[in-house]
């Protein structure tokens, strides 16, 4: 189908909105751009999707995920934005959401909106908790109406504040998908009843997402915060790209024993990987130049040696499978040990890998790019996200953590598996707790947990109301509902099949 | 009976149903009632041996070797068509289970839990073992943090009570029945040794909660439950009460048809409970 008629298409789909036309014809433009140059090698290899660009787009002129310094900007107030620095809460709120207006992303709006209760902390003095609740309950309901997908993101915590205890209460009351919330935890600075208040949000909400944090800090130095779906990246910096390299088909490519796989075809698919990250890279840095031209980088709220990239890796579960059975052995990703030891085993050889391949502006991270079990996208058929247990197929909780934990802490850039509970722990939230708390203590970095009775379901790691998908074919507002009934129809995420709707960000329609 | 050994039913690593937080919990082979609405009846006698089971396991994982019954746990894929087959309510899967064996899992666990349960079966049969095992964890570094409770039908003795408090944190005791010729007729024993039990451990501190099955039209009167509520207020105004509804899930033919109680009727019960004082919750 030429760019003409696919634009006329677009321009044409009664489901979208107007907002959501205009993104989809930005991203049209750049299908009239030649690709980054590639190797011959890392071209086809794109091309038979062995290693994938997640769709970004054949010219980056903004990076995937940023992250900017908010707090800086409102220390200093901004020259772009004509604004000084605000006095009090409305102030602040108002600040922020001019700020957020001119923020870009991989989405084209921000997907990190701040470390919230850090920046608003300083401006509750003298507020009762009903002033509070107010007003923050004004501003959680203007970036879920003005921002458009559920990508946006929010952290809390590690400390516990007014601020998140706030945010905790409105979550519950107003039940939006935006925007997406993670609290930062530390065992030893969070206290059991603000974890608790987190989780009986969970039970309402479906969120926070919990992360590690003194595992973070550890990888990331203090100043991190959570995006999108479980990145995690530096402020004042963020991710200029995310590759993933598929870890089923490279096994379904090679042929040879398992030892000739770890010593010739995954260091040469990482290096493929790694130059189409590159190529990506250098585009926009000397091609776009957008860190010469963007007011967030003149004011200091970004700047280019706080950035690095991110190296995604998905589809472990399938790899691992097809191992054991060419190997003879009937183990599964998830419930054998040998099979889980695998798995582990091709982590560490590709971390190695990465943490040898220098990245041109990538100072954020020793000039290395930062590994990433990257969360999935709607259109990954039969290939389970980043180093997840494939859904309908996870065992009992405990060997499941077992299984997927000593995975973690290799992946500085955020890993994501979602934990089914039953709905008696509603009752039980200490039990929650306590599972939360033994899994931190395991290792794990991240930690998402779902029960089926609300009406939220997390798709890769963004979330969607089963209400929403359910009225999808005559559109929504939230540019990632449409996703999420793609990943719905294609993964059965739930046990009900909602119809399919044509509907892809940054390809509308399948480019033939 | 034996301090280092177990006879178990199995055990479940996550439990946000056997008292506070997440526990790891110990189901004991073996109980002394025979309650006509037990949900979990193949926990109630030892293995005969007999071998039914053998013929009726689809998954290849029983054997009769020596004239004993042997489960392989690896074959076995839990369709537990030994359990709906057996006569005798009991189970092939019922093991000899060591001390050590049981710290060893534990400590595994030990990391995600509040602490660990020991039900039934009724527990308090082995209670030598339950005492060792308790002891064991209370005198580990890196286990006592764990909170130890003992699930029982209160048919224990003050003696064995006894043995059990300087190692148990507390128990959750069932009442079947307040009424005793309504207590024998459910479980088919007196319901005294259950109401000492409630009194004893109460003025130890070791009540951790009172649990009532209650069955629509059988053992749920409001004017019994009065009764009923008066007598534990006046033990301890403030004791926990759990009130939970009948399920036919796992009962024997007999009870396959009884009705669940509606949710007015979980309320009412709630109610009467709440109006003596006492803290309750439904489930």
């Amino acid at each position: 189908m030429s760019l003409a008629l696919r634009s006329l298409k677009v321009l044409q789909n009664p489901v979208l909105s107007y907002p959501q036309r205009v993104r989809q014809l930005a991203a049209l433009a750049e299908e009239l751009l030649d690709y980054p140059p590639l190797s011959p090698q890392a071209q086809a290899a794109l091309e038979r999707r062995v290693i994938c660009d997640m769709h970004e787009g054949k010219a980056p002129y903004r990076p995937r995920y940023l992250l900017p310094d908010y707090a800086r900007a409102m220390a200093q107030g901004s020259a772009y934005l004509e604004l000084p620095p605000p006095q009090d809460l409305d102030e602040a709120l108002d600040f922020l959401l001019m700020l957020y207006t001119q923020v870009p992303s991989i989405t084209t709006y921000p997907v990190f909106v701040g470390n919230i209760d850090l920046l608003l902390e300083p401006f509750v003095e003298g507020l009762t908790d009903d002033q509070l609740d107010r007003r923050l309950l004004r501003f959680w309901r203007m970036l879920d109406r003005l921002l458009p997908d559920a990508f946006v993101h929010a952290n809390l915590g590690p400390h516990d504040s007014r601020v998140g205890r706030s945010i905790l209460r409105i979550e519950r009351q107003l039940g939006q998908t935006v925007p997406n919330l993670t609290l930062r935890t530390d065992p030893q600075l969070t206290p059991n009843s603000y974890l608790l208040e987190a989780i009986q949000t969970v039970f309402a909400v479906a969120k926070p997402h919990f992360v590690n944090h003194p595992l973070m800090v550890q990888d990331l130095g203090p100043n991190y915060g959570v995006v999108s779906c479980y990145n995690s990246l530096p402020i004042g910096g963020g991710a200029h790209t995310l590759v993933r390299l598929n870890l089923k088909k490279s096994v379904e490519e090679h042929q040879g024993s398992l030892e000739d796989y770890f010593a010739h075809t995954l260091p040469h698919l990482v290096e493929l990987t790694a130059q189409l990250a590159e190529a990506r890279i250098r585009f926009l840095v000397e091609q776009a130049r957008f860190f010469e031209h963007d007011w967030l980088v003149q004011e200091g709220l970004l700047s280019l040696d706080k950035f690095s990239a991110m190296f995604g890796v998905f589809g472990m579960a399938e790899a691992v499978d097809l191992w054991m059975q060419r190997l003879g052995q009937e183990a599964r990703y998830g419930h054998h040990p040998q099979a889980n030891d695998l798995a582990l085993r091709i982590t560490q050889h590709l971390a190695a890998l990465v943490a040898n391949r220098p990245m041109p502006y990538c100072q954020g991270h020793n000039n290395r790019c930062l590994l990433h079990a990257q969360a999935g996208i709607d259109t990954d058929y039969g290939v389970t996200a980043g180093v997840r247990v494939p859904v309908g197929h996870e065992p009992p909780l405990f060997e499941h953590l077992q299984a997927v934990a000593p995975q973690h802490p290799l992946f500085a850039a955020g890993v994501s598996d979602i934990l089914h509970f039953d709905d008696t722990a509603k009752r039980n939230p200490q039990a929650v707790l306590d599972i939360l708390r033994g899994a931190f203590a395991s290792g794990m970095r991240d930690f998402t947990f779902n029960l089926c009775d609300n009406d939220f379901i997390r798709v890769t790691g963004y979330l969607v109301r089963k209400s929403d998908l359910a009225k999808i074919e005559g559109g929504a507002r939230h540019g990632s509902d449409f996703w999420a009934a793609n990943s719905e129809a294609n993964f059965h995420l739930t046990q009900r099949a909602a119809k399919r709707v044509s509907y892809h960000e940054r390809q509308p329609e399948p480019a033939v | 009976m034996n301090a280092n050994q177990s006879l178990l039913c199995d055990f479940i690593r996550f439990s946000s149903i056997d008292g506070p937080g997440n526990r790891m919990v110990l189901f004991l082979q073996g109980c002394n009632y025979n309650c006509v609405a037990c949900h979990n009846p193949y926990t109630i006698n030892p293995c005969l041996h007999c071998g039914l089971c053998v013929t009726a396991c689809t998954s290849g994982a029983l054997s009769l070797e020596g004239g004993e019954v042997h489960w392989k746990p690896s074959r076995c894929k839990g369709d537990e068509a030994c359990i709906r087959i057996c006569p005798f309510d009991s189970t092939p899967k019922a093991r000899s289970f060591s001390l050590e064996q049981a710290l060893n899992e534990i400590r595994h666990t030990a990391p995600f839990l509040s602490g660990i349960t020991v039900s039934g079966g009724e527990a308090t049969l082995q209670w030598p073992f339950v005492r060792a095992l308790f002891a064991a964890i209370k005198s580990d570094a890196s286990l006592n943090h764990l909170s130890t409770l003992v699930d029982s039908n209160g048919s224990a003795p003050q003696s064995v009570w006894e043995q059990l408090l300087p190692v148990m944190d507390g128990a959750m005791l069932d009442l079947k029945c307040f009424d005793n010729a309504l207590h024998q007729e459910l479980t088919a024993a007196s319901n005294q040794p259950v109401l000492n039990s409630i009194r004893f451990l109460q003025s130890q501190g070791k009540l951790h909660e009172v649990r009532l099955l209650l069955l629509p039209g059988r053992n749920d009167d409001a004017q019994l439950l009065k009764q009923t509520a008066a007598w534990l207020a006046a033990i301890d105004p403030a004791m926990r009460i759990k009130i939970i509804g009948f399920r036919p899930h796992g009962v024997r033919a007999q009870a396959q048809h009884w009705p669940q109680p509606t949710a007015a009727q979980m309320q009412s019960y709630t109610q009467i409970f709440a109006q003596a004082g006492l803290t309750v919750q439904a489930v």
